[in-house]
């Protein structure tokens, strides 16, 4: 038993490693090909990075990996919630604007935008999960127009909601009180720079996820969902509500992915508010096969990658958008990586199992594939 | 000619020389597999089969479900390789890696699921894919007119696929191929989707292709009208050929006992348990087809008492399954009453039913019993997942994860399921030990009414002999039981009422005890009216 665990490990870490790799020759082919200094991009990129960007790697990666987590509920249930990136601006906008009338005090105030925020992103999603029952529109191409709708709802909203910026181009919300700023944490000694103070916001958000799915009934009936519908419904699951409640929790989880930029940094919903990060978490969720443990690796992955990329212009003469390219290899390569490693480690443990058996007594059976 | 592979039963064999005046014997056959065996890990689909085509005959390949058929026709078209074996087309053998290496080959096959696109023409469909051929243009409709004269198939090219109806279209899949050069065409359970006319017309369309010197292999297990159409007919049982024989020497009821198989250990039955206490009624239940055809069933009243096991009898397609999915809750039925004891549980879904003490051995296991990618302990928890023995924490809204897991350990010792450990993924057991999986699991949590559908198909001798006494062991302690299966022999065995099953209708009603297997099988094709 034990060593069947060991096995699954292995296999678990073997197709992230592997996609990495394939990643990294990838990259270098290319470099190559362009007559870019291969050796000094890598030496760049693998430069340990100096604490204040460690920082910033640290805040990068706890945006991502609530937006990769959020991702990861639909992935679990076989659904592809590519509107992430609609759903956490609508929700941080609407966080923003009732957070920003100040109705309650200091932390309370907080607890509200939360919440405020879970439910905006959770309606924004549960649209989509209710088209795809009640007209069986795929939630990718819904949840793909939500999130052009999502852009133009907001900057139209925006304009009612925006406050005088005095002069500047930028428009937003009405800013926090300061009762309502979550202070970041020093936990990076030497810099002035502090980690967003609702890390451990991410860390519920894993912890919850893990607990749910793996331990409740709720996601027992998801899971299995997820692996084979038809055998779901065979064993009573309601399909139909299964769809609209885990599209539900996904959106309420995407609408927390803006939540440390809005308490921590920003302050206040506005034009510059940053975007992308809901396509991120697919590749992230991706990396991280679905996995709270994965996941957090991914984006802290993600993040380093984004936060070096800054230098290589400056040190290797390499233009940033570089590490784009890598990013979209290691998604391409961990694909198929997975599909190989699933694919090899169904083919090993049946043959496994089988030899196990044979073994000890009798002939295979006969008759169809089982 | 050597005869087909291993002979069991008594039966005629006879080699088809002859069956087909038109061609000298001393030609080479269009088709001949020798030796043929393909494994999956675990099971052995198809094991030293030996099929003999002669050109220009239509030759029937005829099996239950599971028999391997289907395996065989994928070898044959190139989708799957044969492990074993070597396939010869007009004596030639051939490493058939691909659908292009089949085509190539002069092989087509028309699929059971008819793969047109509704909103092109038939001109449009039939070359898409095969333009190098005649292009797309007036040469292309030219040679669709041709051809269509030519075997009398009554296509217009210039026709709207979506106003076709089911018989045309297939038409147009038979041109579809002939249009890509097939001298060979295989055609998967051609007659499933059909009315009694537009199968009569389909039969004109294979002897119009034969009386052109093509060679067509029919694959079904209609047995009435394989001994309508056929020159020879092939028989596959448990994955490999147990007879060849000539269609004019042989009975429906011969070729049913080829089928089923007449070798297996008879499951004898003993005393009645039956009561007359009713755990399971269906009355006057109906259920209409969505897409617009004839009802999938009609007027079904059946009640299953405790301790009796009421067996479907029945030929494939005729509504097992959707009685099936009705009494389950997976389908709304659109008139008539299902009630569990006394209750009225018709429109109560799946997990309600669950709950309320029916088990379920799925047709599919593959597709509605197990997660194959899941381990044994999560798929015994499946289906009964809201059972106290699984919850826990507040509410019981925890899976019991330590519970199920010595439920687990309880059902494979009990049931002889064959894993080194209840850790390894559903998909890596053998269908028996996947099947042995299924029954433990839902005899266990000690159900009122099971509702078996072909709850040995695709097993090994030893795993069915043990099933049967599970089912038979429930029977006695007052279980009542709602079978379905197209094993003769099962359903003589373990039922103490066989009820048959045709066109949506029960038609008849034996006791297994005085009733044989002819009169079965004149009921299940309808020939007893």
């Amino acid at each position: 038993m034990s060593r069947l665990q060991r096995r699954r490990v292995l296999l678990a870490l073997a197709a992230p490693a592997l996609a990495v790799v394939v990643a990294f020759v990838v990259t270098s082919l290319i470099l190559v090909v362009a007559r870019d200094p291969v050796g000094q991009v890598w030496a760049t990129l693998l430069t340990p990075p100096r604490p204040r960007l460690v920082v910033a790697i640290l805040n990068g990666a706890i945006v991502y990996y609530v937006s990769a987590v959020a991702v990861a509920i639909g992935f679990r249930m076989n659904l592809f919630n590519i509107g992430v990136d609609g759903q956490y601006r609508v929700a941080a906008f609407a966080a923003a604007v009732v957070a920003g009338q100040a109705w309650l005090p200091g932390p309370l105030n907080v607890a509200l935008g939360l919440v405020v925020a879970m439910l905006a992103g959770g309606l924004w999603a549960g649209i989509a999960g209710l088209l795809r029952i009640y007209r069986g529109v795929s939630e990718v191409i819904s949840t793909i127009m939500l999130n052009a709708i999502a852009t133009f709802l907001v900057a139209y909203l925006l304009r009612k909601a925006a406050v005088d910026g005095g002069g500047s181009n930028v428009v937003s919300t009405r800013p926090l009180p300061d009762a309502s700023r979550v202070p970041g944490l020093p936990l990076v000694p030497g810099v002035s720079r502090e980690v967003y103070g609702l890390v451990f916001l991410a860390v519920l958000v894993g912890l919850v996820y893990w607990f749910v799915l793996s331990r409740t009934r709720f996601g027992f009936d998801l899971r299995a969902t997820g692996a084979s519908e038809s055998a779901a419904v065979a064993s009573g699951v309601d399909v139909r509500r299964m769809v609209v409640t885990s599209m539900i929790l996904s959106g309420m989880t995407a609408g927390l992915v803006g939540m440390p930029l809005l308490f921590g940094q920003d302050y206040a919903y506005g034009s510059t508010f940053q975007p992308g990060l809901g396509f991120a978490g697919i590749a992230i969720a991706l990396l991280g096969r679905n996995h709270p443990v994965g996941i957090a690796f991914a984006a802290l992955l993600w993040a380093y990658l984004d936060q070096q990329s800054n230098a290589l212009q400056i040190t290797a003469g390499v233009s940033d958008k570089l590490v784009g390219v890598i990013q979209g290899v290691i998604v391409l390569s961990v694909v198929i990586a997975y599909e190989l490693v699933r694919r090899g480690g169904v083919a090993l443990e049946q043959r496994r199992v089988a030899s196990l058996l044979d073994a000890s007594s009798g002939r295979p059976a006969e008759g169809a594939p089982a | 000619m050597r005869p087909a592979g291993r002979q069991r039963g008594a039966c005629v064999i006879v080699g088809t020389r002859g069956a087909s005046g038109r061609h000298a014997s001393d030609e080479s056959p269009a088709v001949e597999l020798r030796g043929i065996t393909k494994r999956f890990p675990g099971v052995v689909a198809n094991r030293d089969v030996e099929l003999t085509v002669r050109r220009g005959t239509v030759h029937a390949v005829v099996g239950e479900n599971g028999a391997g058929k289907s395996t065989l026709m994928k070898i044959l078209y190139g989708v799957q390789a044969p492990d074993e074996g070597t396939i010869a087309v007009d004596g030639t053998v051939r490493q058939l890696g691909s659908p292009s290496d089949a085509i190539a080959a002069g092989i087509g096959m028309v699929f059971q699921h008819f793969q047109l696109a509704d909103n092109l023409t038939v001109l449009e469909n039939v070359v898409l894919g095969a333009e190098r051929r005649h292009g797309i243009g007036e040469a292309a409709r030219t040679a669709i007119r041709e051809l269509s004269a030519a075997y009398g198939l009554g296509v217009d090219p210039d026709a709207l696929v979506a106003t076709l109806g089911v018989g045309a279209r297939q038409r147009v899949e038979i041109l579809k191929v002939l249009f890509r050069g097939a001298r060979i065409v295989i055609l998967d359970e051609p007659t499933a989707v059909l009315v009694p006319q537009e199968v009569d017309e389909l039969f004109d369309n294979l002897r119009g292709l034969k009386a052109e010197g093509l060679t067509v292999l029919f694959i079904s297990h209609k047995l009435d009208e394989v001994l309508r159409v056929a020159d020879a007919i092939t028989v596959i049982r448990r994955g490999t050929t147990v007879a060849e024989v000539h269609p004019k020497e042989v009975s429906a009821r011969e070729l049913a006992e080829l089928m089923v198989g007449s070798e297996l250990p008879s499951p004898s039955t003993e005393e009645s348990t039956v009561t007359d206490t009713p755990l399971l009624t269906v009355v006057d239940t109906s259920l209409d087809d969505p897409s617009g055809g004839r009802r999938l069933l009609e007027g079904i009243d059946l009640t299953v008492h405790a301790g009796e096991v009421v067996g479907i009898a029945g030929v494939e397609g005729n509504g097992q399954a959707e009685l099936v999915e009705v009494v389950m809750g997976m389908r709304e039925p659109t008139s008539g009453r299902i009630l569990l004891g006394e209750q009225d549980v018709s429109s109560w879904p799946v997990r309600a039913l669950r709950e309320a003490g029916i088990g379920y051995v799925p047709e599919d296991r593959h597709r509605h019993g197990l997660l194959l990618e899941a381990p044994l302990w999560e798929n015994v928890v499946l289906g009964h997942q809201t059972d106290p023995l699984y919850r826990t924490g507040p509410g019981g809204t925890l899976v019991d994860a330590a519970a199920a897991r010595r439920e687990t350990e309880q059902v494979v010792a009990q049931y002889d399921v064959r894993t080194p450990s209840i850790d390894v993924t559903a998909g890596s057991l053998s269908g028996g030990n996947q099947q042995k999986l299924i029954l433990g699991r839902e005899m266990r949590r000690s159900p009122r009414v099971l509702v078996a559908a072909h709850p040995t198909r695709g097993v090994d001798v030893g795993a069915q002999a043990a099933i049967w006494d599970h089912i038979k062991a429930a029977r006695r302690a007052g279980l009542g039981v709602l079978l379905v299966s197209a094993d003769l022999e099962e359903l003589v065995g373990l039922s103490d009422t066989i009820r048959v099953i045709l066109r949506g209708r029960l038609t008849g009603d034996f006791d297994p005890d005085t009733v044989t297997k002819e009169q079965l099988g004149a009921a299940m094709t309808g020939a007893a009216r």
